[in-house]
């Protein structure tokens, strides 16, 4: 049993992201979405957490929000930027997936 | 009419961002009643702290996600008398960022100078 994990919310604004990171295990992946994709941008507390757990944990972002948001060149290494059908191979590719509101 | 309309009373409105833009409506509408505020020629400044700081990030490209990009308007204030714009340090920091990651010329506040320009204000109007 695999979960994706998606996250939307801003790391600083709101306390979803921890409590994704806190609750996931091994072998899931992590999809930040909206202003979820702030978590990943070099510099933050939050991308020090997404790099403790990138060995077991695997992180992707959305590309189309990461670009919106202007974040292109500050995106941390390792993580993966898929598009929208990258999302949908992502849903198929696991077994749920579990949204952080 | 009031008399303060007529008798041109200016007071200084401060419009307080902390809100990331696209992910809720906050940073648009903050926008849309700054320039509203414009043309009541009053005394007008913009503080962005906490995640406001990413409503004026250089480089945001809406293409992919088709929504509005209204990033280019924060140049625009100037033409409407709209110049004094304040970041908070801190908030730049924790997220990153510095300066030159910014659209707009800005003045650089540490948190506690903030503080004190909030104080400074007539009116604080938050988004």
């Amino acid at each position: 049993m695999s979960l994706l994990h998606t996250i939307n919310k801003s790391p600083f604004e709101r306390n979803s992201f921890d409590s994704c990171v806190a609750h996931a295990k091994k072998g899931s992946s992590i999809l930040l979405i909206e202003d979820g994709v702030y978590a990943a941008t070099q510099g933050t507390a939050a991308a020090k957490k997404l790099e403790g757990i990138m060995k077991d944990v695997k992180v992707y972002a959305l590309q189309p929000d990461v670009n919106t948001r202007g974040l292109q060149s500050k995106m941390l290494d390792g993580v993966n930027l898929v598009d929208y059908g990258g999302f949908v191979d992502l849903v198929t590719q696991h077994n749920a997936v579990q949204a952080w509101l | 009419m009031s008399e303060e309309m007529q008798g041109g009373i200016i007071k200084k409105f401060l419009y307080v961002n902390r809100r990331a833009p696209y992910g809720t409506i906050y940073a648009l509408e903050s926008l849309e009643v700054v320039l509203i505020s414009a043309a009541f020629e009053q005394d007008v400044s913009l503080a962005f702290i906490d995640d406001g700081v990413y409503e004026i990030v250089k480089g945001q490209d809406t293409k992919g996600s088709e929504m509005k990009n209204f990033s280019p308007t924060y140049r625009a204030l100037e033409g409407y008398d709209i110049e004094k714009l304040y970041v908070e340090k801190e908030s730049l920091a924790e997220r990153g960022l510095t300066e030159a990651d910014l659209l707009v010329p800005v003045k650089v506040l540490s948190r506690g100078e903030m503080a004190d320009l909030m104080e400074s204000n007539d009116v604080v109007l938050s988004f």
